[in-house]
């Protein structure tokens, strides 16, 4: 029986579902723009993560290492341009 | 009438509509040719259809050939107009569109596409594959890159050519300064090309991740095909940054949103800000498979393994990385502080670290070499001190206070020719004559090779160093005319007699294309530089299936260890094999792609919604297309080898 239980999809999908609801949170407390910004970054970085590693089974081929490379790299890319980009046009802009 | 002016071109000269007369009876001639030959059937079926990525490389160098002579004329023409002060050959209009045009074309059109259809060729054989990962994919990749040159070139006899520079900076760009439909064929046509580069992206990422030969680990692989693979990890992170950028830049001019405006919240900067997030990593993206070219035959022709097999790995991904962190080197002087300035220039002058690990380990696996100095050694050697200038004058510019003396000068201009034309011209041309035997079965003459090596060499210098001194002098890039008292006649007439020797150096590498086909032996081994990785190892010419039994390897270069130490690299026996099979899908998507980018540069919507719907059409066909290739039969691979064999 503990074999044929789901126990980490369940998991994965009931965590999915409490990352929706604190994103929802923006619009029911009303949060300022800063504070709402940050809350749905946050959550929505954790549940891409989630769908990739728990229901798109990042993890469990034998190209494990080339995926997650990839991933890494991805992410580094896409962080580099919107910071860097935000510091040239904005944060550095005199 | 009415609606046809604007198919008219803008700004007409007694040359454009030469050139009109010119393209339209070259196309008669063609299609004649082609229908009295009887022609249609072969061109259809062994060359618009195929998935054979030897036969779409070949269709990648062509095209790459016929766009450096496009782009040439334009650099011709460009010397021409600033050989004497106060020139009145061309009008600052067409200045602006040749030097614009130039830019795109040997970026996008020439250096893009010839380095790819090398990759086509040599990659699967050198990881011992039958083919890429997706063969029908990379036919689509080939064909909306030619249909986004053909659009692009259309241009000038169509409509007008794009003329605020192959940058396209915003607020030029936009519809006030820029009203021709130039810059629409810009957004449209790079668009279209665009997405068939990031298709071969993916495409060459999974084929070197999962069809290597047994036993070739990532640590083994041909220097050649590491380059590839970081390539198109940059092409993959790259270029949908650029898509991106050309949409919003699409949407700005077509459909009147305000991205790019000085008004209303948008922001002309952000355009060269996007621009350049791609643009600097795709300058690596042309030089970094260079390097592998490089590596291969440097390490082939002074008879020397390549000095340091891992530091050249490690600093080829170190320069991918930092690739993506020194974009704003571009526009240090558009205002933003020294903080941010500061920053861009620590990380620029960074990758001249792993740039020189890779000089000096070229120069130790030269030294004590028993060097042989064919046409694509001497391309090699010529390559490092000149590229070496080039990476020099790049840390000048590289730091931002000396920028802003530099910026925008002629010294700028000098600087990317000296590290574009050693970079990436030397090398395609070096790979080009180094790959030549197996694509084609002869050699190409050396003996005009090298005169062609020697003119393209000495004419480089003569052209661009000049441009070192006028920059340096004040001389402004993109300046049509100047006159006489600002002293910059003499070393510009030097520059345009430059270009004139380049001009013959490349006529004569299209001599040695034509001497060789008719005179060069056909009678050469499969090896015949005696060189190092697997696609010496196969027949010359190549079968369709590359090798009839798939190699196995054991080091950085088993081709060379089964002639020297004895190894066996076939240890298997013939099976039948899968192949896929030819579909004129992809030829036809990408002429449907043709028409979409056409009306869209036009605004004839209904043309462009019923071609989007051609687009989707072709796609759904291939979802419920059931092909699962085809097997070419064990007797059929042993007559094909039998013949192969027996021709030697």
């Amino acid at each position: 029986m503990k074999e044929l239980f789901p126990r980490g999809q369940v998991m994965g999908f009931a965590f999915s579902l409490v990352l929706t609801l604190v994103a929802l949170s923006v619009i029911v407390f009303d949060l300022s723009l800063k504070m709402g910004v940050i809350v749905l970054l946050v959550t929505a970085f954790m549940q891409a993560a989630l769908q990739l590693v728990m229901f798109m089974h990042a993890g469990e081929s034998e190209d494990k290492a080339s995926i997650y490379t990839n991933v890494y790299y991805g992410l580094f890319v896409a962080l580099v341009t919107i910071f860097g980009t935000m510091l040239t046009m904005i944060w550095g802009y005199q | 009438m009415d609606y046809f002016d604007r198919f008219a071109v803008p700004h007409p000269s007694p040359a454009i509509y030469a050139s009109m007369i010119a393209i339209g009876l070259t196309m008669i001639a063609v299609v004649a040719g082609i229908t009295y030959f009887k022609k249609w059937g072969y061109l259809w079926r062994e060359w618009l259809t195929t998935v054979d990525h030897k036969r779409i490389g070949i269709m990648y160098i062509l095209s790459a050939l016929l766009m450096l002579f496009r782009g040439g004329a334009d650099a011709l023409m460009m010397r021409a107009q600033t050989a004497v002060p106060d020139n009145g050959l061309l009008d600052g209009q067409h200045y602006n569109e040749i030097f614009t045009t130039h830019g795109v074309v040997m970026i996008l059109f020439m250096a893009m596409p010839f380095i790819i259809g090398l990759m086509n060729i040599v990659t699967p054989l050198q990881v011992g594959a039958r083919d890429v990962a997706f063969p029908r994919l990379n036919a689509v990749s080939f064909w909306l890159f030619f249909m986004g040159a053909m659009l692009f070139n259309i241009s000038f006899v169509v409509g007008g050519s794009p003329d605020a520079g192959w940058t396209s900076y915003f607020p030029l760009a936009g519809n006030e300064f820029a009203e021709s439909v130039g810059s629409n064929y810009y957004a449209i046509a790079i668009q279209i090309a665009g997405i068939g580069t990031l298709l071969t992206g993916i495409n060459f990422i999974v084929t070197i991740l999962k069809m290597r030969a047994p036993g070739m680990s990532l640590m083994k692989m041909p220097m050649f095909t590491w380059s590839i693979l970081i390539t198109n990890f940059i092409i993959v992170f790259a270029f949908p940054v650029l898509t991106v950028a050309l949409a919003l830049m699409t949407m700005d001019r077509l459909f009147g949103t305000q991205f790019f405006a000085m008004a209303n919240g948008g922001s002309d900067m952000l355009w060269a800000n996007l621009f350049w997030v791609w643009g600097h990593p795709e300058v690596y993206i042309v030089i970094l498979p260079a390097f592998g070219i490089y590596s291969e035959i440097i390490s082939t022709f002074a008879r020397r393994n390549l000095y340091g097999y891992n530091s050249m790995v490690i600093s080829m991904v170190a320069i991918s990385t930092l690739s993506f962190v020194v974009w704003a080197h571009h526009f240090y002087t558009m205002g933003h502080g020294a903080m941010v300035n500061g920053i861009f220039s620590i990380t620029t002058m960074a990758i001249a670290v792993p740039t020189g690990v890779k000089i000096f380990n070229w120069l130790f696996t030269l030294w004590k070499g028993k060097i042989v100095f064919t046409v694509p050694m001497l391309y090699s050697l010529a390559f490092i001190p000149i590229f070496t200038l080039g990476g020099v004058t790049g840390v000048m510019l590289a730091m931002a206070s000396a920028d802003y003396q530099y910026h925008n000068t002629m010294f700028l201009v000098a600087h990317f020719h000296y590290v574009l034309i050693p970079g990436t011209v030397f090398a395609v041309l070096a790979g080009f004559t180094y790959w030549w035997p197996k694509m084609f079965g002869f050699m190409l003459s050396e003996k005009i090779g090298k005169w062609s090596f020697w003119f393209i060499t000495i004419s480089f210098n003569v052209t661009f160093f000049p441009m070192f001194i006028t920059g340096l002098d004040g001389q402004a890039r993109r300046m049509y005319t100047y006159s006489e008292s600002t002293g910059y006649g003499p070393l510009n007439m030097l520059s345009f007699v430059g270009a004139i020797g380049l001009a013959i150096g490349f006529a004569l590498i299209l001599y040695n294309i034509y001497w060789s086909t008719r005179y060069a032996s056909r009678n050469i081994s499969n090896d015949p530089w005696d060189a190092r990785s697997l696609e010496w190892a196969t027949h010359t010419p190549i079968p369709e299936y590359n090798f009839a039994v798939v190699p196995t390897v054991d080091s950085t270069e088993a081709f060379w260890d089964s002639k020297k130490k004895g190894f066996k690299l076939f240890s298997g026996k013939i099976e039948k094999i899968h192949m896929p099979n030819n579909s004129g899908v992809p030829f036809i998507l990408s002429c449907i792609f043709f028409v979409w980018g056409f009306a869209m540069v036009f605004s004839m919507w209904i043309i462009a919604i019923i071609a989007t719907i051609g687009i989707f059409a072709c796609m759904t066909l291939r979802s419920f297309e059931k092909d699962h290739g085809r097997y070419i039969s064990v007797e059929e691979i042993e007559e094909t080898e039998n013949k192969l064999r027996g021709a030697k």
